[in-house]
């Protein structure tokens, strides 16, 4: 595969040999920055973040992934101190952007902006998030903390708990993980389940699937438990979310149970569906997937530049 | 139950097994809504060995381009194409669905890029059946009445 050039819009363009390759590339410039500091591949390079709705934590760590890797940044992080407020097209934004820089990064409020932006460009373009439909990186990075602390994805149990009906992480994530040997714990209110037909891709790809409200019980099987927010607008009533939100809070007395190698994921912001007493302990892996960012986005951003 | 007699055309094209009250879809996608000078024919809930009941289209004069037949797939993919010269029907075809709709149907989700921008819609068809197709921009999947409705 050839990646230069070449466009990050959606998990579903990428087959296995693509996401290993992305993987170790993010994991050698890891340990390359952990010697030297900052690197210099894509000196001279100019990344445009194009952010048409605010995600200042995806922003930063594009910014600060392009800046490690030697690059530099332009880019405005909302729709209202640009053109688009004066009704210019999406494809004119990008046509004018790219004359200004070699990668953008986009994120935009509807689902397919970052395709439309792929089509028009000349540049390599990087979703970062387009409406509820795709967060590439997201998915990778949650992969390379996975890789990265087991050694492996392959032969790993893993529960992916709370709202699997809407939540855009949770689904490319569970169709990313179809490509290894994995066992699946999904744990959900029954109003917020997986939609039927990602179960059923899941199955027909060979993942053992279990579709469960159980957290409890489930605990002892898992050795990653990943953790989505529960949006409170969802519910039909008031008092069905606060059943809900109660029993799936993750706290130290609901993992006594546990393996003693679980961990804790989470794609943050939370709000209370872990407890901060979890952060301290060895579990918790969401402060590291934070981190993971930076290198998976300094893989992409390098090989779609070329400079890899 | 008699066979019900159905004019015949000397010479153009006639759709047959078509849906029960999709007639008027297939007339909207040939464009014969505007005058052409053909005869057009039009037979709605005929019975049918095949299908309960059903449409025919008859139209005069006119043969259908390959977008044309894969559009008609999309609404009446178990129609039947015969191409009539002197009376008589000398070719007959059943109809395929592509595997790429391009530029026919309208994407349903009200927030899909294609909705708001200069843009051909585009879809992917995963399955023939039941058909799905998947939104080549906002990735989203869709299926039966909201493909009809679409089109
Ligand atoms: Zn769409």
């Amino acid at each position: 595969m050839d990646w230069k050039g070449r466009d990050v819009i959606s998990i579903r363009d990428f087959s296995k040999e693509d996401i290993e390759f992305v993987l170790n590339v993010a994991e050698r410039l890891e340990e390359e920055l952990k010697e030297k500091g900052s690197l210099d591949y894509a000196r001279g390079k100019i990344l445009a973040t194009l952010f048409f709705e605010p995600s200042t934590r995806t922003r930063l760590s594009f910014e600060s992934a392009m800046h490690r890797l030697g690059g530099s940044v332009i880019g405005f992080s909302s729709a209202s101190s640009t053109s688009v407020k004066k009704g210019e097209s999406l494809a004119d934004t990008i046509k004018t952007v790219e004359q200004y820089s070699d990668v953008i990064v986009i994120r935009h409020p509807m689902e397919g902006a970052a395709r439309l932006a792929a089509e028009v460009a000349e540049i390599p373009v990087i979703n970062a998030g387009d409406g509820s439909n795709q967060h590439p990186t997201q998915t990778l990075l949650d992969l390379y903390t996975i890789k990265h602390t087991f050694g492996k994805i392959d032969g790993l149990t893993i529960g992916l708990l709370g709202d699997l009906k809407y939540g855009r992480t949770v689904h490319s994530l569970a169709e990313a993980l179809a490509f290894y040997d994995v066992e699946l714990y999904l744990i959900s209110p029954e109003l917020l389940r997986m939609p039927k037909h990602i179960v059923d891709e899941l199955r027909e790809k060979g993942v053992k699937v279990h579709e469960t409200t159980d957290l409890e019980g489930t605990i002892p099987e898992l050795d990653v438990l990943y953790v989505t927010r529960i949006q409170r607008e969802r519910f039909p009533d008031e008092e069905e979310y606060l059943k809900v939100k109660g029993s799936y809070q993750v706290n130290l007395s609901i993992l006594k149970n546990a393996k003693e190698s679980l961990k804790i994921m989470h794609p943050l912001p939370r709000v209370d569906e872990i407890h901060p007493e979890v952060d301290k302990s060895e579990r918790a892996l969401y402060f590291r997937q934070v981190f993971s960012g930076v290198p998976v986005r300094m893989a992409l951003l390098g090989l779609t530049l070329g400079v890899l | 139950m008699p066979e019900l007699k159905i004019e015949v055309i000397p010479e153009g094209t006639v759709i047959d097994h078509i849906p029960v009250g999709k007639w008027l879809k297939v007339v909207e996608i040939l464009g014969l809504t505007k005058p052409n000078g053909g005869t057009l024919l039009i037979a709605s809930n005929v019975p049918s060995k095949k299908l309960g009941r059903k449409d025919i289209v008859k139209v005069e004069g006119r043969y259908l381009s390959e977008e044309e037949v894969n559009k008609i797939a999309l609404i009446a993919p178990m129609a039947t194409v015969n191409i009539v010269k002197d009376y008589k029907i000398i070719e007959k075809f059943n109809v395929e669905i592509p595997d790429e709709i391009v530029g026919i149907l309208r994407c349903p989700n009200p927030n899909c890029v294609s909705n708001h921008e200069y843009v051909v819609p585009k879809f992917k068809v995963e399955s023939r059946e039941p058909l799905k197709l998947r939104c080549h921009y906002c990735e989203r999947t869709i299926e039966g009445d909201e493909i009809l409705g679409n089109l």
